[in-house]
């Protein structure tokens, strides 16, 4: 068909529709290297704002780190540019195989497979492993892109309330009768902040004979005491049988993720995973950017021992200013506001006071818990909090909500 | 009969959907809209009506908007008896 008038239309009709609803997504366009401190250019068009910024992945503050980049450099020099090829034909190299045998290192697993993305992981690990005659019990929050892998499986799949064990076993009960079970999780929240209660879900696991499955995106490289993730935190390093995790975040933030777990499963993906089968791998680039990120994060605990400390100080500013907050104690601290207006005109005016941060509305979050999300950095030095802070701080002065319960901000600006 | 079966579809809403803090919610909350209840989890939803009732809903019928309350349920669900 060829792109006719009423093709355009159609199209047209619905991206205003977009519009219309206050959904449309529209780009920022940052000129310099993502960092604590960037410039963006916002309104397009506009002259460049130099921002704090408090709303990127940069947990470690990896992104652009000298050796991080030194390392991409040598890859780049020695291993060339792109694979041109899928992994099986002739699109691995040794990096790539030395990349998977650290990061299991690093994890505490038995094997990993590189993805070009932790989307496509997670895309494709599911049908991978499951059959019809399996089910997939998953936290009614986890990431869309579990979501989009559990509709692309033919296993049954089901759901039970965020973090509630209580639930999570009336359905591990439900399904007693499959032959293979998998609770699905994500490590961190990425909305909420929040962690999966890994010890209590890996007993139930055990208690009715289920894999467990953790995505790790928020988690890897600064959660638990060296950084390996949720499964440290909660001293259950042995008992998840599939992570999931990227290196779009806290591990130097490029791009790429991966399965990493029990080396059947692992092995099983190498053989059906479609993500991996049909798209080619990481480049060599970001291969030895990542390489260099894990030496640094197994050298010293330093990073994750600096965010542990910026985001003590962050979520303590926050909390004696006034300010509603999810409780937590990752990186992602929310600071709620309740109405999806109220949350873009907060931005907004941060934004004008040099701190860049996004307000979420629903479909985002639930309706009546829009928020900002902040998320902080190993790469904010004391100096970037206090100002973000102190932003953070006229803003809430100027919508009267510093001090003001959830009830009360409601009352005054609806949910 | 009508009644008991809104009522007995109500009852599995609010325990396997709601949590405490959450409004209450009647027969014509809207549910997938209103974002109580994602598209996602709406499959245990579908399975308990289907035990339930002993009816087969297709999935061309199970559609969000069918779901959107529990009186479009218990409309959706008479279809199939």
């Amino acid at each position: 068909m060829a792109y006719s008038n009423k093709v355009q239309e159609l199209y047209q009709s619905q991206l205003k529709s977009i519009q219309d609803a206050g959904l449309f997504k529209q780009e920022r366009f940052i000129h310099s290297s993502q960092a604590a401190d960037i410039e963006v250019e916002f309104p397009t068009g506009s002259s460049l704002n130099k921002v704090i910024n408090v709303c990127a992945n940069n947990y470690l503050g990896l992104s652009s780190h000298p050796e991080v980049i030194k390392a991409a450099h040598e890859g780049l020099d020695t291993r060339g540019y792109g694979m041109s090829s899928v992994r099986f034909i002739c699109g691995t190299q040794d990096i790539h195989r030395e990349l998977e045998r650290k990061v299991s290192e690093f994890l505490g697993t038995e094997d990993t497979i590189l993805f070009p993305s932790c989307m496509d992981a997670n895309a494709g690990v599911f049908e991978a492993i499951l059959t019809s005659d399996d089910v997939m019990i998953s936290d009614r929050l986890v990431h869309a892109s579990i979501i989009d892998g559990m509709r692309l499986c033919p296993a049954q799949h089901d759901t039970f309330k965020h973090s509630n064990m209580e639930h999570l076993e009336k359905k591990l009960q439900l399904h007693a009768n499959k032959r293979l079970k998998i609770v699905i999780n994500d490590g961190v929240y990425s909305m909420d902040g929040d962690t999966a209660k890994m010890d209590e879900i890996a007993a139930l696991c055990e208690k009715y004979d289920a894999l467990l499955f953790v995505d790790e995106s928020h988690s890897s490289g600064f959660i638990g005491k060296t950084g390996r993730g949720t499964h440290e935190k909660y001293g259950v390093m042995d008992k998840v049988d599939v992570i999931t995790t990227t290196f779009g975040k806290a591990l130097g933030g490029a791009s790429g993720g991966c399965v990493s777990g029990r080396k059947e499963i692992v092995e099983m993906c190498r053989q059906k995973a479609r993500p991996y089968l049909f798209s080619n791998t990481i480049a060599p680039v970001v291969v030895s950017g990542v390489l260099r990120v894990l030496d640094i994060l197994s050298q010293s605990t330093e990073r994750r021992d600096k965010l542990e400390e910026n985001t003590k100080f962050w979520r303590k500013g926050l909390t004696e200013a006034g300010f509603v907050l999810k409780d937590g104690d990752t990186p992602i601290v929310p600071v709620m506001l309740f109405n999806a207006k109220l949350s873009q005109d907060f931005s907004r005016d941060l934004f004008d006071l040099g701190v860049y941060a996004i307000g979420f509305f629903f479909p985002v979050v639930p309706q009546g818990a829009a928020r900002i999300r902040t998320q902080i950095s190993a790469g904010h030095e004391m100096h970037h909090l206090e100002k973000a802070l102190d932003a953070f701080i006229k803003v809430g002065k100027k919508y009267d909500i510093l001090g003001k319960t959830k009830q009360e901000i409601i009352e005054m600006y609806g949910s | 009969m009508e009644e008991n079966m809104k009522d007995i579809i109500l009852e599995y809403v609010i325990e396997e959907y709601c949590d405490e803090e959450d409004d209450e919610v009647t027969f014509d909350t809207p549910l997938i809209s209103g974002g109580l209840v994602d598209s996602f989890s709406m499959v245990s939803l579908k399975r308990f009506l289907e035990n339930k009732y002993k009816i087969s809903i297709p999935d061309a019928d199970a559609s969000p908007e069918a779901f959107d309350s529990v009186n479009k349920i218990e409309t959706l669900v008479k279809r199939f008896l």
